[in-house]
């Protein structure tokens, strides 16, 4: 994967160089290991900035938000999901961009690896399989496999479903896994065990709203959270607070979230909000067959209706 | 809400047409009931800041 940069660069060069676009975003390192960052590309020279590895788990679409140029972006499987969403729900307009599809085969999970490796990670490398890590004095090679981001692990869609032109050949999906698993196993819980499920794993949020920040969907001028007249919710770290921001937050994603990860890439406790979202992605692909940004014809399930929509919750 | 631990039955939903007031009715009075045996809500309690 990581020997896609020279086809991402030279796509990049050649749509600024004739004009088709005004900018293409795409990544470049970060001042941290496995951090990489959005990097906005207005010249073919500010291009060679670019790179491409497994630490550009950041979702891109999330920077297309109202904008009015002609824009370049790179995307994954999962980006190129929310590209889909933003133009369903008139974010950005389908010929404003032009889409480097990047068949991804996993992002690395920069939490994972930073408690496996408590001294600080200096410098990340990658071949197809492995994950060479090195600190200040040790060095580690794993499987890339066992250190990938746990939504990438259950990941089915890596390819692209949109693009312009791809970045490199399309990539065997994954099949026969288990993807709501980690939903499953909440389900199976009591009520009360239920609770304290999500009482442990909001135990440490801080309430930084990098998680929102960082998701493509939340793009609303004012989130309800920053709203003050009315205030919906607390400012503070009332544990109920804490509570309505994740669960409401994860309600406004209700067939839309593309279990991008970028919200669990963002947040600096390495909370899985995941949990959350992923049971309204189980329940809107069990109830209605759905999957987020898939295509560009399908109307949400939120904003359509069909006689045969399951009801049986109504009394 | 009961996936995160909300008890069954504590939040319901009704489709009621503003012309079956006998529904309304029964749905509130059955609502009344079910919530009374639920007991007070646990969760989402949120202490009221104390004032000195
Ligand atoms: S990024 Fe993490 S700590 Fe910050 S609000 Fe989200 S869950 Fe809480
Ligand atoms: S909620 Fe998280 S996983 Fe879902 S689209 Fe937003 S950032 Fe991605």
């Amino acid at each position: 994967m990581t020997g896609y940069i020279a086809k991402i660069k030279k796509i990049s060069k050649q749509i600024l160089d004739e004009g088709t676009v005004d900018m293409v975003i795409g990544f470049r390192k970060g001042t941290l290991a496995l951090m990489n960052e959005p990097c906005f590309a207005k010249t073919s020279k500010a291009v060679d900035d670019f790179v491409w590895d497994g630490n550009c788990g950041i979702n891109l679409a999330n920077y297309l938000t109202s904008r009015k140029e002609k824009i370049g972006i790179i995307a994954k499987g999962c980006d190129s999901r929310n590209i889909i969403t933003h133009i369903i729900e008139n974010k950005i307009d389908r010929d404003q961009l032009f889409i480097i599809g990047v068949p991804c085969k996993g992002m690395l999970d920069r939490h994972l690896l930073s408690a496996k490796f408590p001294d600080e990670i200096l410098n990340v490398s990658e071949s197809e399989d492995a994950v060479i890590i090195k600190g200040a004095d040790y060095e580690e090679t794993l499987p890339r496999k066992e250190v990938l981001q746990e939504n990438c692990s259950v990941c089915i869609h890596r390819n692209p479903v949109i693009y312009d032109e791809l970045a490199a050949d399309l990539v065997e999906e994954q099949a026969d896994l288990d993807r709501f698993e980690a939903v499953r196993k909440i389900e199976a819980l009591n009520a009360e065990d239920k609770w304290q499920y999500f009482e442990d794993l909001l135990a440490t949020c801080i309430r930084c709203y990098a998680c929102r920040n960082a998701c493509p969907l939340c793009y609303c001028p004012t989130c309800f959270v920053d709203e003050s007249k009315p205030q919906w919710v607390g400012k503070g770290q009332d544990t109920t607070d804490i509570r309505t921001f994740h669960f409401l937050r994860a309600f406004h994603d209700a067939g839309r979230c593309t279990d991008c990860g970028a919200c669990v890439r963002a947040c600096p406790m390495g909370i899985d909000v995941r949990m959350f979202t992923k049971k309204l992605e189980k329940d809107c692909f069990e109830s209605f067959g759905w999957e987020a940004g898939l295509s560009l014809d399908a109307r949400p399930p939120l904003d359509t209706f069909n006689p045969d929509d399951p009801n049986d919750f109504i009394l | 809400m009961e996936h995160m631990g909300i008890e069954p039955g504590r939040i319901q939903f009704s489709w009621v047409s503003s012309a079956e007031s006998t529904k309304f009715v029964k749905v509130v009075n059955e609502v009344t009931e079910s919530i009374k045996a639920l007991g007070p809500l646990k969760h989402f309690v949120k202490a009221k800041a104390k004032v000195v």
